[in-house]
């Protein structure tokens, strides 16, 4: 999976840089959120401009991000949803359990 | 003259193939004139159901093998579509699994009730040493 990361303060800023987030390329994203837990830096915010489609796996995968980070103390925040992939999450009413923004700019400045 | 469009893919035991026939999905939704429904919408339902029945086959039911294979067939007529998946595993309970209480923080679990909430049939049985994943939806 194509990732794009910056640091901003102790925030890491994520962009999927793919139009597809599914079974195939998930695991990917939640390997490198481990890594980013393991190096003590758990405020993420996922920017998801590109992201198209998004399945089941890759909800997971945003799902192991947001308890990994809640677990040390972080948080994980989404931005920037197609509304597409935003009814994925009201379909499956992740939307409750996440804290989504419409653009990056507003997903940082609530930390 | 027939409207009824039949397509029949094979593919590899890879889920390097999803994107693949997610797009076929969402090609032929935008090709079904007797569909009345929001086409974009539907667009997106078939990508995501094909996606999820096929990650599910190759996960659950053929257990990641990458020398096994995963048949799709998808038929449309004026009235309904119906996909079948056909996987070479032992087979599952699908009703169990549908039934099976998710917590909103489970990572999994989610794309065998994605299939029940968009699709209108949905059926897992056996046709020759096959297993069928069928998902029927009414175009009217």
């Amino acid at each position: 999976m194509q990732l794009n990361m910056t640091e901003q303060g102790d925030i890491v800023k994520i962009s999927i840089e793919e139009e597809r987030m599914d079974a195939h390329n998930s695991g990917d994203l939640k390997e490198q959120m481990l890594q980013l837990f393991d190096e003590g830096k758990c405020n993420l915010v996922i920017d998801l401009t590109a992201v198209r489609f998004i399945d089941s796996s890759g909800l997971g995968s945003l799902v192991s991000g947001f308890k990994n980070a809640s677990a040390r103390e972080g948080s994980l925040k989404l931005c920037c949803l197609q509304p597409q992939v935003r009814s994925m999450f009201e379909l499956t009413r992740l939307h409750r359990v996440f804290e989504i923004f419409s653009t990056q700019d507003e997903a940082l400045a609530s930390f | 003259m027939s409207k009824l469009v039949k397509i029949d893919i094979t593919v590899p035991n890879q889920t390097k193939y999803l994107g693949m026939i997610g797009r076929i999905g969402e090609s032929l939704a935008y090709s079904l004139e007797s569909y009345q429904g929001n086409r974009r919408e539907f667009a997106y339902q078939l990508n995501l159901v094909l996606t999820e029945a096929l990650a599910n086959a190759m996960r659950h039911a053929n257990d990641c093998d990458p020398d096994k294979d995963i048949r799709v067939s998808i038929s449309a007529s004026d009235q309904d579509l119906v996909i079948k998946v056909f996987d070479q595993g032992q087979g599952f309970d699908i009703e169990t699994l549908a039934k099976l209480k998710a917590c909103a923080s489970d990572e999994g679990g989610r794309g065998i009730k994605i299939i029940f909430k968009l699709m209108d049939q949905v059926r897992y049985t056996q046709e020759g040493d096959r297993n069928v994943l069928e998902m029927t939806k009414h175009l009217h």
